[in-house]
C-alpha cells in the first residue's frame, strides 16, 4: 500500500493520508517516549535496588509521565533577562525538529515506511547533525557559564563522534550495495550485518550511545561537573522539548540500529534448517522485540558505567574509533570481494 | 592568533558535586583550569566558642555535627581528651562499644564516600549499593543509640546506653555479607576502564608534599606513609586487635581508592575481632563524678576518624567548662592542598580531585 502511495501522483488525498499517518507515528513516537521514561526509571530501579514509579496510574506509575509532563506544561517559562530571547526560545525547537523528521526515513516492516528514499541512510546521519545546532544555541543563548561549556563539549563531542559513525555503516554499504534502508534490511535476509559486520557494529553503537549522549557519553550533560550542562537555564516546556529530543533519538537510533545491523523485521537464523517456522511471527513483532532489546541495552549502560572525561572522550573518538573504523571498510572491502563476489 | 579570555567560574556553594555548602572560585583558560580558591565558611557555627559556655557533656553532641558522617569519632575524642586529663579508668564493655561504634562508623563514612564519589564520577548504581549496605549499619547503630546521624553515644567514662540483646549477633552476621558486597563493588568499578581512566595518575602528589602540607589519613597513606594512629599511638584497645594499615605508592585519587576500601576490609577484621572478645556483662560508665571538672592544664589528644586525624586540645581551668577548646578537624587540613592540586588540570579532573580528598563540610567549617 505505501509502496503504491509514495508513487502515486500527488493530490489532496495523498496528502490527507499521509498527514493522518504521520499524526498517527507522532503520536506512537510520543507514546514511545512516554514509556521509555518510565521504562527507563523501571529498570533502572530494578537494578539499584529501588521500586522507581508507583504512585500515579496503578501500582506500576503508568501515568508517572503523563504527570511529568502536565507538571511542565503549567510550570512558569523562566527566561533569564540576559539571555539571547530569539536565540532562546527557538533552540529547542531546532533541537527538536530533526529529531522527529528522522523518522521519516525507518523501515518499520516491508508494507509500513513514510519514505521510500534512495539515500535514506545519508538523510538519517545528516539530519541528526542538526541537533547539534539547537544545542549550541541554547547553551549560548541562556547566557550561563555551565551552559556554554556544556554546549561547547556537546558540538565537539557530536562532530567527533559523527565521523566514525558514518565510517562504520560504509561496510553494511558495502554488502548491500545500497543506501536505501529497504535495500538494505532485503540484504540480510539469510544473515544478518551483525554476524558479516561485528567490528562495524561495535564502532557504529559507541559512537551512537555518544551521539545520544547517554551514559558514559553523557558529558554535555554531567550533572556532577556542569549542573544540568547546556539546558540549566531552561524550565518548562522548553526544557521538555530538549528531553523529549533526546528520547526520539533514542527511538531513532534504536530503530536505525534494528535495521542496519538486526534485519529490521525479518526473522532470526534463517539460514538454520527447521527454523523456518519463526517467518510466521509477523514482521512488526520482530521490529519491536529487536528494537526493545537494542533501548535496554542503553538502560542497561546507564545503570553500569561511570562517565568518560571529555578530553578522553575526544581521543576515543579519534585515535581508536576513527582508525578502527577505516580499518573495518577496508576489511570489509576486501571480505566482499574474496567471498561474496 | 585568536584572542581568548579566561573566565571565572563559581563552582558551588550550591554544586551538586561539592558535597555541602562549599565553593570553589576557579579561573579556567578555555577547559583547564589556571586558579582555584577554595571558599569556605558556609557552615562555620562557632563550635568552639560555642563550647567555652557549656559543661563538657553538653559539648558532646556538638561534635556529632561536625564529622556528620562518623559521628562516634568525634565524640570519642572529646571524650578522650577528658579522660585523659582527668584519669578516668574505662569499664571494659564500654571500650569494646566505643570501638565497635566507630569501626561501624568508619565502614559507614568510607561507603557513603565510595557511593557519593563514583556518582561524582558519573555512575549511579554503586551509590545505591553502597547506602543499601550504610543503612545496615546505620539501622544497628540506631538501636544501640537511638540516632542514625547525630548520635551523642559516648560519655566521660563510658557510653550512654549499653548494646540491646542480640545487637553483637546482628554485628557478626554482618560481617561476612559486608566482605561479599566489597567483592562485588571491586567487580562493579575496580576493574572497570573508564573509572581507571578517569582516577590514575589524577590528583597526584608524593609524600613530602602530603607531609608538608599535614595530610592524614588516607590521603596520606595513599602516598606510601604508613601511619595509622590506631597502629603507631594506640587509644582505648586497638592495641589488642590485629590489623593492617593499607597504603599505596601512587599517590594519585586510584591509590585514594584503593586505600579507602581497603581501610574497610581491616574495619571488617577489627569488627570481627571485637565480637569475638566481646565481654559479657559489666558496666558500661566507669567511676565518674558528678560534676566534671578536669585539672587545671591543658592537654592534646589525637586519634585516627575516617578523614584522618583528629584531635583535641583542652584548656582547663578546672571549670566545668573548658577555658579553651579546639578541635583538629582533618578534612578542613586535607583541603588545604586543593588548590594546588587543581591548578592545570582538566575542569573535568575538579570533582574527581575534591571528591577523592573526602571532606566533610561540618567538619572543615567547625
Amino acid at each position: 500500500m505505501m509502496a503504491s502511495l509514495l508513487t502515486s501522483a500527488p493530490s489532496l488525498l495523498n496528502f490527507l493520508i499521509f498527514f493522518v499517518l504521520s499524526a498517527l507515528l507522532l503520536g506512537a513516537v510520543l507514546g514511545f517516549v512516554t514509556y521509555a521514561i518510565l521504562a527507563e526509571r523501571k529498570v533502572l530501579g530494578f537494578m539499584q535496588l529501588r521500586v522507581g514509579p508507583n504512585q500515579y496510574g496503578g501500582r506500576f506509575g503508568l501515568l508517572q509521565t503523563v504527570a511529568d509532563v502536565f507538571k511542565l506544561l503549567i510550570k512558569e517559562d523562566v527566561i533569564p533577562a540576559k539571555a539571547d530571547k530569539p536565540l532562546f526560545k527557538i533552540a529547542p525547537m531546532i533541537a527538536f525538529v530533526p529529531s522527529f523528521a528522522v523518522l521519516a526515513a525507518i523501515p518499520f516492516t516491508d508494507r509500513f515506511y513514510f519514505t521510500d528514499m534512495g539515500v535514506g541512510l545519508l538523510y538519517f546521519l545528516s539530519l541528526t547533525s542538526i541537533t547539534t545546532l539547537g544545542i549550541l544555541a541554547g547553551g549560548w543563548a541562556s547566557n550561563n557559564k555551565y551552559s556554554l561549556l556544556g554546549a561547547m563539549r556537546s558540538a565537539a563531542q557530536m562532530i567527533s563522534y559523527e565521523v566514525p559513525l558514518v565510517m562504520s555503516v560504509i561496510g553494511v554499504i558495502l554488502f548491500s550495495g545500497s543506501l536505501n534502508l529497504l535495500n538494505i534490511v532485503e540484504a540480510q535476509s539469510t544473515v544478518w550485518f551483525i554476524v558479516l559486520q561485528p567490528l562495524g557494529f561495535v564502532i557504529f553503537l559507541v559512537a551512537a550511545v555518544a551521539e545520544l549522549n547517554r551514559v558514559p557519553f553523557d558529558l554535555p550533560e554531567a550533572e556532577s561537573e556542569l549542573v544540568a550542562g547546556y539546558f540549566t537555564e531552561y524550565s518548562g516546556f522548553r526544557w521538555a522539548f530538549f528531553m523529549l529530543a533526546e528520547y526520539v533519538y533514542i527511538f531513532a537510533t534504536a530503530a536505525l540500529t534494528t535495521v542496519l545491523f538486526f534485519g529490521g523485521w525479518l526473522p532470526p537464523l534463517q539460514w538454520v534448517p527447521g527454523l523456518g517456522f519463526l517467518a510466521y511471527i509477523p514482521g512488526p513483532v520482530w521490529f519491536v522485540m529487536k528494537f526493545s532489546a537494542v533501548v535496554f541495552f542503553f538502560i542497561w549502560l546507564r545503570g553500569t558505567l561511570p562517565r568518560v572525561r571529555s578530553d578522553q572522550l575526544m581521543e576515543f573518538g579519534w585515535k581508536v574509533l576513527l582508525p578502527l573504523s577505516l580499518a573495518n571498510i577496508f576489511l570489509s572491502a576486501f571480505v566482499f570481494e574474496l567471498f561474496f563476489k | 592568533m585568536i584572542r581568548t579570555e579566561e573566565m571565572i567560574l563559581n563552582v558551588g556553594p550550591q554544586h551538586p558535586s561539592t558535597h555541602g555548602v562549599f565553593r570553589v572560585v576557579v579561573k579556567i583558560d578555555g577547559e583547564t583550569i589556571v586558579e582555584a580558591k577554595p571558599v569556605i565558611g558556609y557552615l562555620h557555627r562557632g563550635t568552639e566558642k560555642l563550647a567555652e559556655d557549656l559543661n563538657y557533656t553538653q559539648i558532646i553532641p556538638y561534635t556529632d555535627r561536625m564529622d556528620y558522617l562518623s559521628a562516634m569519632t568525634g565524640n570519642y575524642v572529646i571524650c578522650h581528651a577528658v579522660e585523659t586529663m582527668m584519669g578516668l579508668e574505662i569499664p571494659e564493655r564500654a571500650e569494646y562499644l566505643r570501638v565497635m561504634a566507630m569501626e561501624l562508623g568508619r565502614v559507614a563514612s568510607h561507603l557513603v564516600w565510595f557511593g557519593t564519589y563514583l556518582l561524582d564520577l558519573g555512575a549511579m548504581s554503586p551509590f545505591l549499593y553502597a547506602f543499601r549496605e550504610r543503612e545496615m549499619i546505620i539501622n544497628m547503630i540506631n538501636e544501640l543509640c537511638g540516632a542514625r546521624l547525630t548520635f551523642n553515644y559516648m560519655r566521660v567514662g563510658g557510653v550512654k546506653w549499653d548494646a540491646p540483646d542480640g545487637w553483637v549477633d546482628k554485628v557478626k552476621e554482618f560481617i561476612p555479607y559486608m566482605r561479599e558486597q566489597l567483592e562485588g563493588y571491586h567487580e562493579l568499578v575496580s576493574g572497570n576502564e573508564i573509572f581507571l581512566n578517569r582516577v590514575k595518575g589524577v590528583g597526584k602528589y608524593d609524600a613530602e608534599t602530603a607531609v608538608n602540607y599535614s595530610l592524614s589519613g588516607a590521603n596520606l597513606r595513599c602516598t606510601g606513609v604508613k601511619r595509622d594512629l590506631r597502629k603507631d599511638e594506640p587509644y582505648s584497645i586497638y592495641d589488642r586487635f590485629d590489623f593492617d594499615v593499607p597504603t599505596e605508592t601512587e599517590g594519585d585519587a586510584y591509590a585514594r581508592y584503593l586505600v579507602r576500601m581497603e581501610e574497610i576490609r581491616q574495619s571488617l577484621r577489627i569488627l570481627e575481632q571485637c565480637v569475638e572478645q566481646f565481654p559479657e556483662g559489666g558496666e558500661i560508665l566507669g567511676k565518674v563524678p558528678r560534676n566534671i571538672r578536669p585539672p587545671e592544664g591543658e592537654t592534646s589528644v589525637r586519634i585516627e576518624s575516617p578523614r584522618g586525624e583528629i584531635g583535641c586540645y583542652i584548656y582547663s581551668k578546672k571549670k566545668p567548662q573548658p577555658y579553651r577548646l579546639k578541635f583538629r578537624r582533618p578534612s578542613f587540613y586535607n583541603l588545604q592542598i586543593l588548590p594546588k592540586l587543581l591548578e592545570g588540570e582538566n575542569i573535568a579532573n575538579l570533582v574527581t580531585i575534591l571528591g577523592g580528598i573526602d571532606i566533610v563540610l561540618g567538619e572543615v567549617d567547625g
